[in-house]
């Protein structure tokens, strides 16, 4: 068994809006191994970008961190102060977010931009930041780096500003890397480019990534774990292969059943999940999915807690009450 | 870039066209012969007459406006009827002080709107936000000539604290005597636009708060002190260029009304007399100064944000 | 008309504690300014011997440099200052409105002819211009009402023209298009009453504009004559006892800047709640 570097347990995040608490994360708990890759699935407003967020205390008023531990490499990080705090965001944990194309301070010079999070970490000087962002832009495949650093993100495209996120996020070699839909934006062609580039990095450096997505295909061909959020809750947890295979919480089976799918020739009719998500200002007692799911019980509201239905996967649905008996948490 | 000051330069020349109609115009409709204004009191009647066809007053108007076009360009404004003075020789001495008023409270303004406007956008919701809310709402809903009054009231009458009119004490000449002089009427010159820039700032830095750079910043380890300083002050002063271009009509209005409170010798005090006077070659030259002021602050306005601004800059 | 915007302005207007504030304030000057008349000093009647008294018991705001009660002149103020403003602002919606409308309906070279001639009259000295007419035609309470409507009016037609381009594409102003109404009636059947709250808040805000420039060009002697008075003349008048009886020159510029503050506020607070993502726009 691998060394553990973060540890989540009963994670609730909350926004206290005018209009009340939005509960965003409702107790997430879960762990990853060094250089391990987490896929997080999720449709928007599970959830999952909160909690990736909270991971690195960057939760800003009207929002909270109301409950739970978060263990990196052994220390308490809602412990820690803010100023500690810093020297781990974007040193040992980093981010790319969703939109390159506003991730970059739009009037501020890429190489200035870089620069930045180098000193600020590495305690190197100018120039010797300066050649370790070329060094970076050449490693995430820019070429003629020294050009870049003099310019403005609106002179480059969406594809080469996440790739210069990349670079930045990877400056001070961070031992967790969140990836918070890191291909969304950008076209399908430089998607896969992008992840392929994510992937080769995450070798070479030896970091975790936690890819947080709403793209099953995304996450089937670059996890090796992935949780299932719905509703601020982890739904189903497991390793890529055996989740997809077999999916055990009626979620998980709805979301790949409207994935289109092209096995064999035959092309399968797309099935959508039918109703919204739950509203997260009041959510449901029970199951936050029983709206939803076909085969809904009285059961259903209570909420489940987790039941392990496999040495490696767990998942919160009465369905699986009894298939492992008084296995569950 | 080039381009886009071109632009702006073929979009004023209309404007000044149809601005010296108007000045035109309000010469031509004053009542009394519009030679008077031309005349000096060393002519007599032969001379006037002479004058007359020189000026072209016996032409179709249209080619009235021509010459008068032609005689302001060259800088012949005419003479005042009041002074019997040339008009352009008023007007340029009054022009330093109209700007150094303006200036000064430009400065003000910003020196005091910028900081405030951001400290209220961080605080956002709190007591002090509210309190700073509070006054720039006063500061848009006050009449400028009454709070002149009062704070004459206050600094100058009762305190003693500063002097109330003009510009300078007889008999001093130091430049520290003029600002004594500059600072009431520069505030009251400066309140409103501080309100108007200070709730422009501070919705346009919680806008950049919100903004992902902001997020992605943090997550990298930056303090919120470096955010501010290094990445959203950029983004807020760039626009409040423009701003300040926006704002110069208010300037110039203001300018007239708060110079006359605090006899503050500019051209403002210089056109609300001159209009009490029917003195109108001044009427008509204030008219065209104001006019190409203010065109030629929205000019300045706009080249200067294009120049700063990156993403224009680089454009055009 | 659109009732649930309307709902929405009413809300939003009690659950405002400043916009109620704001609005109970104006009704109370209001209501004041109306009921002068019931004041038991005539407010033209001079008496030397009781000249510039201090504010007192008998005189609440003490009395003038010709022995006339100052309260009951600050009422009459009223009555003219709100006046000019209220019907400057009727003067500007109007105008405001047509060309808005008409700019945004038509579009094409009107719109072009239209928007250029808002342009211009936006980057002319305004103020001078009005002290410049105010003078050269016979200065008075009409005058002053047209000259303030016609430099005032731009802001509102470029409101009213962007919500006219975003509404003259809804169905049913299509249909009326399409089934042959003229365009006078689209404007005015469909059209208008559709935009009616931001015209009525574009309209609040500019009683504040006019109220400031009536007391600015009364204030300098080219805005309301005698024997009329507004607040601003008023203070013409008060500048000169400031050194003596400086609770003249407080009083009636006081009233200017709580009216004026009130429109403010209240056209703000609706601003706000008429803006799709207003104040609480926040995410989850």
């Amino acid at each position: 068994m691998a060394e553990k570097l973060l540890e989540v347990v009963d994670l609730k995040t909350s926004f206290y809006t005018g209009a009340g608490e939005v509960q965003a994360v409702r107790g997430v708990s879960f762990q990853l191994e060094k250089g391990e890759v987490l896929g997080i699935v999720g449709e928007s407003g599970s959830g999952k970008s909160v909690m990736a967020k909270s991971i690195m205390s960057l939760i800003q008023s009207p929002g909270k961190i109301k409950q739970g531990d978060i263990t990196w490499r052994g220390e308490n990080l809602l412990g820690k102060s803010e100023k500690q705090l810093r020297a781990i965001r974007g040193n040992e944990i980093s981010l790319i977010s969703q939109d390159p194309m506003s991730a970059l301070n739009p009037v501020v010079k890429i190489g200035k931009q870089m620069t930045e999070v180098i000193i600020r970490h590495q305690r190197v000087g100018k120039k010797e930041a300066e050649k370790r962002a070329v060094d970076l832009l050449g490693k995430v495949g820019i070429s003629s780096p020294e050009e870049r650093l003099k310019q403005y993100p609106h002179e480059l495209s969406g594809g080469m500003k996440q790739r210069i996120m990349i670079g930045m996020s990877i400056s001070c070699q961070p031992e967790l890397l969140i990836a918070d839909e890191p291909t969304t934006a950008l076209d399908v062609t430089i998607q896969s480019q992008i992840l392929n580039l994510m992937s080769a990095l995450k070798d070479k450096e030896q970091m975790a990534l936690i890819l947080i997505t709403h793209d099953l295909g995304v996450v089937a061909e670059n996890c090796e774990r992935v949780l299932v959020m719905y509703g601020g809750l982890i739904m189903e947890e497991g390793p890529v292969k055996e989740l997809f295979q077999n999916p055990k919480h009626p979620y998980t089976e709805g979301l790949l059943r409207s994935l289109p799918k092209r096995s064999n020739g035959v092309k399968e009719r797309l099935v959508p999940i039918q109703g919204s998500p739950p509203d997260l200002l009041n959510p449901p007692q029970g199951c936050p999915f029983a709206d939803r799911c076909p085969y809904v019980m009285d059961k259903c509201a209570e909420l489940p807690p987790y039941f392990k239905v496999d040495s490696e996967r767990k998942t919160m649905c009465w369905l699986h009450e009894s298939e492992e008996g008084d296995n569950h948490e | 870039m080039k381009k886009v000051i071109l632009k702006r330069f073929l979009n004023a020349i209309p404007l000044l066209f149809i601005i010296s109609i108007i000045a035109f115009l309000l010469i031509k409709l004053a009542p009394g012969d519009p030679i008077q204004s031309f005349v000096t009191p060393d002519m007599n009647p032969d001379d006037v007459e002479r004058m007359r066809k020189s000026l072209g007053l016996d032409q179709p108007i249209y080619m009235q406006y021509i010459l008068w076009l032609q005689n302001i360009l060259t800088g012949n404004f005419g003479y005042s009827i009041i002074t019997k003075r040339p008009v352009l020789d008023m007007i340029i001495e009054r022009i330093p002080a109209t700007l150094g008023l303006m200036g000064a409270s430009l400065l003000l303004s910003l020196i005091i709107a910028i900081p405030l406007g951001m400290i209220t956008a961080v605080k956002k919701n709190t007591i002090f936000d509210r309190i700073a809310n509070f006054f720039a709402y006063i500061g848009i809903s006050i009449p400028g000539f009454w709070f002149g009054l009062m704070l004459i009231y206050v600094f100058s009458l009762q305190l003693g604290l500063l002097p109330s009119m003009g510009m300078r004490t007889v008999g001093t000449d130091s430049i520290w005597d003029v600002m004594k002089h500059g600072i009431l009427p520069a505030t009251v010159l400066a309140f409103q636009n501080i309100s108007v820039y200070m709730r422009y700032i501070r919705s346009s830095t919680i806008r950049q708060l919100d903004e992902d750079y902001v997020q992605i910043q943090y997550a990298y380890g930056a303090s919120k002190r470096h955010v501010l300083f290094n990445h959203v002050l950029r983004n807020v002063l760039l626009p409040v260029i423009t701003i300040i271009g926006l704002s110069i009509p208010n300037l110039v209005g203001g300018a007239f009304i708060t110079e006359t409170v605090f006899s503050w010798p500019g051209l403002g005090l210089l056109g609300v007399t001159s209009i009490f006077s029917f003195d109108y070659p001044v009427i008509m030259a204030i008219t065209l100064f104001s006019s190409v002021m203010l065109i030629l602050g929205n000019l300045i306005a706009d080249i200067l944000y294009s120049v700063v601004d990156p993403r224009i800059r680089l454009r055009g | 008309m659109n009732k649930r915007k309307w709902n929405g302005v009413k809300r939003e207007l009690f659950k405002n504690k400043y916009a109620l504030m704001a609005f109970v304030l104006l009704i109370v000057f209001l209501i004041a300014a109306l009921f002068a008349f019931l004041s038991p000093f005539d407010p033209n009647k001079m008496s030397i011997i009781d000249k510039l008294q201090s504010p007192n018991g008998k005189h609440l705001f003490g009395t003038d440099e010709y022995g006339r009660d100052y309260f009951t002149r600050v009422l009459y103020g009223a009555r003219v200052s709100l006046a000019v403003g209220f019907l400057s602002m009727i003067v500007a919606v109007v105008i405001g409105t047509t060309v808005g409308t008409v700019s945004g309906y038509f579009g094409g070279w009107i719109d072009n002819i239209l928007m250029r001639f808002v342009e211009v009259l936006m980057s002319i000295p305004s103020f001078f211009l009005m002290l410049l007419l105010n003078a050269y035609m016979k200065p008075g309470i009409t005058t002053l009402v047209l000259i303030i409507g016609f430099f005032t009016w731009m802001e509102i037609a470029r409101i009213v023209r962007s919500e006219t381009l975003s509404i003259k594409e809804r169905e049913y102003v299509m249909y009326a298009k399409a089934s042959g109404q003229s365009s006078f009636l689209t404007i005015t059947k469909h059209i208008i009453p559709n935009i009616a709250p931001t015209i009525i808040i574009a309209g609040t805000l500019n009683i504040a504009t006019a109220i400031l420039m009536e007391s600015s060009l009364s204030f300098l002697g080219l805005g309301v004559q005698q024997p009329n008075s507004s607040w601003g003349s008023m203070l013409n008048s008060a500048q000169g006892y400031i050194g003596e009886a400086w609770h003249l020159t407080l009083f009636p510029g006081f009233l200017i800047l709580f009216t004026v503050l009130c429109f403010n506020v209240l056209g703000d607070v609706l601003r706000v709640a008429f803006e799709p993502k207003g104040a609480n726009g926040e995410k989850k």
